[in-house]
């Protein structure tokens, strides 16, 4: 791993942490940018956090842009002897695999996929080297992902799988992006499994969907009533498959207003993970089910 | 008061200076896409800088006032008229109760702002009456202003009608527009006779170009530094692990057409940036129609700084003089 520091035009510097994935890249990350955000240097207006990078949003006439790289270059040691260990929540996100909503749109948009004789699904599963569809939703769905960036569009999450690196999937991104994208569709792409917050334009393949609204700007949904967007960095998510019956019940439940997600307070550290994987998140999947 | 909308026009928002804060979560800070103008319109109507206004794009709305207010339209060339009588541009003119003002065809720039003394009163969401439609935040429910709908405007203390900008104060992008940038972020990616040749080559606003981005095309392709792809980048070259994208930034996906994200932008993604549009000239490419012939320009910080700088003395001279 080794840091870039850049300016984005004279308003932003961007850190790059490294330019692969891993999560101790994105722990780095999450610590400088909350060290920047400790900080509190003065003219800081935005602090956004991503997957193995961040970036600082300052006002140049309370700081100059030179001496913001100068005070935020300052704060990497201080982030690389922090704790990787953090406080969160596992939350289970109940998903219908090839539902009929996404299935749809993969059909209408097939010109634009780099297999269009199949679904996402088939093509994913094949170039994954899975025997059949039902194999990789399985390896999709078994362990537990990481919330490691919010964004692209309001309260989008992106996911990390909590595997070894030679266990993850990786997708490619659509050869052109669609222009329509159900909401709440579970997408894929490069090795990040995300969720649509919205209906929009989309580049991932579309593997699912959940019934769980994760974005609203009206806070009448019951688990959003104090801030409308409900993932942030550092969420741990299971993905729960589920059947078309549970599906309706499930939307039915949230339009009642008695919907509540299966959510566990857990913590979270990055050396216990690294040398024992499927230890830590089986500790994670027993906290869920007692929850 | 209310405004009652009688038509909204092609593409008719409420915007102010946005709801900066959130961009971590995915909202932008969203507002006008020419600062300049809204605050310049809201100065000649008495209104702070940030009041919300009406943000027209290529063609006008049709609005009857249920009120007498002091208007002022700024930043495209949008001939107003009141009950059809022209009035000037740049200028503070007052719409009597029952008037309805409406606008002649586009002839320069892309934006107009309508300042109307007392502001539109719509609830603020998240700190702002931007309306950011992806994310149904900020305006009327949401969206943008259609046929039907009732603003409500905010009480003041009437302005003075007569106020006027002086034109060599007005801004609006020369032809062909010269867009600066700070090359920067993932630059090194491309290869530095690619980085000479975006900048030597003659580009045009594609259609694509909304308040998320704008998109050129004209130049020629980018070639790419050879590389193995990184972990979790995506096989294209022009693919990075997806990160934050600034206010500005410049993607160029497969390395053909370049994007630059506007006030409405998405907060990240997987496709390398170049570099950046300089905060001072941000307003500018909200005034530029598609096909608009473009040139980048290469300047360093030091010139992103003084350009800054010219645009906040001009603001200040402004300000001094509607004094």
């Amino acid at each position: 791993m080794k840091t870039r520091y850049t300016h984005g035009g004279d308003e932003h510097i961007y850190v790059e942490i490294d330019d692969e994935m891993s999560l101790d890249a994105f722990f780095k990350s999450l610590s400088m940018s909350n060290a920047v955000r400790d900080a509190k240097i003065d003219g800081v207006t935005e602090i956004c956090p991503a997957n193995a990078s961040f970036q600082v949003r300052f006002d140049p006439d309370v700081i100059a842009p030179e001496e913001m790289m100068r005070q935020i270059k300052n704060l990497e040691t201080q982030a690389e002897t922090a704790e990787k260990r953090m406080n969160t929540r596992i939350v289970e996100i109940p998903v219908l695999y090839q539902d009929p909503w996404t299935h749809e749109t993969v059909m209408r948009f097939r010109e634009r996929h780099q297999d269009p004789s199949g679904t996402d699904l088939d093509y994913a599963a094949r170039i994954n080297g899975f025997d059949s569809v039902e194999e990789f939703i399985t390896a999709h769905h078994s362990q537990p992902w990481f919330v490691s960036m919010v964004g692209f569009v309001a309260g989008l999450p992106f996911l990390y799988q909590l595997v070894e690196r030679e266990k993850q999937l990786q997708v490619p991104k659509y050869l052109s992006p669609r222009t329509d994208t159900p909401k709440l569709t579970v997408g894929y792409g490069g090795c990040f499994s995300c969720i649509y917050s919205v209906r929009g334009a989309g580049g991932y393949q579309m593997f699912g969907i959940t019934p769980m609204p994760i974005y609203d700007p009206e806070q009448t949904i019951s688990y959003l009533e104090d801030f409308m967007v409900f993932f942030r960095p550092g969420d741990i998510v299971k993905w729960k498959p589920i059947k078309r019956a549970e599906y309706d019940e499930i939307v039915a439940a949230v339009e009642a207003g008695t919907y509540q997600p299966r959510i566990a307070e857990v913590e979270f550290d990055l050396e216990n993970f690294n040398a024992d994987m499927a230890g830590t998140n089986a500790k994670l999947l027993e906290a869920l089910n007692d929850a | 008061m209310t405004l009652k909308i009688i038509s909204h026009g092609l593409s008719t928002s409420i915007q102010d200076l946005g709801r900066p804060g959130y961009f971590h979560l995915g909202i932008p800070i969203g507002g006008a896409m020419d600062r300049f103008s809204l605050r310049v319109a809201n100065m000649l109507v008495g209104n702070p800088e940030d009041a919300a206004c009406l943000e027209v794009v290529f063609l006008g709305p049709k609005i009857e006032f249920t009120k007498s207010a002091i208007v002022a339209v700024a930043g495209a060339e949008l001939p107003v008229r009141v009950d059809g009588e022209l009035r000037e541009t740049w200028s503070s003119f007052e719409v009597k109760a029952g008037q309805v003002l409406s606008f002649d065809f586009l002839k320069a720039g892309a934006r107009a702002y309508i300042a109307i003394s007392g502001g539109i009163d719509t609830p603020p969401a998240l700190g702002s009456r931007s309306t950011y439609p992806i994310g149904a935040l900020g305006g009327l429910d949401g969206r943008n202003i259609q046929a039907g709908d009732e603003l409500p405007v905010g009480t003041s203390s009437m302005g003075k009608t007569g106020l006027n900008i002086h034109e060599e104060l007005r801004r609006l992008p020369t032809t062909p527009a010269r867009l600066r940038v700070l090359p920067g972020l993932y630059w090194h990616r491309i290869t530095e006779e690619s980085g000479n040749g975006f900048f030597d080559d003659e580009w045009q606003v594609a259609p694509e170009a909304d308040r998320m981005g704008y998109r050129f095309k004209g130049g020629r392709p980018l070639e790419f530094v050879d590389r193995e792809q990184p972990f979790g980048a995506g096989a294209d070259p022009s693919n990075i692990v997806d990160g934050c994208y600034c206010y500005g930034s410049i993607q160029v996906p497969g390395g053909k057409e370049p994007i630059v994200l506007h006030r409405d932008a998405v907060s990240g993604g997987g496709y390398f940036t170049l570099g950046a549009i300089i905060s001072a000239d941000m307003d500018f490419i909200g005034q530029l129609q598609p096909h608009t012939p473009v040139k980048f320009e290469k300047v360093n910080m030091a010139g992103a700084n003084a350009a800054r700088g010219e645009r906040k003395q001009l603001l200040e001279k402004i300000r001094k003089e509607l004094g």
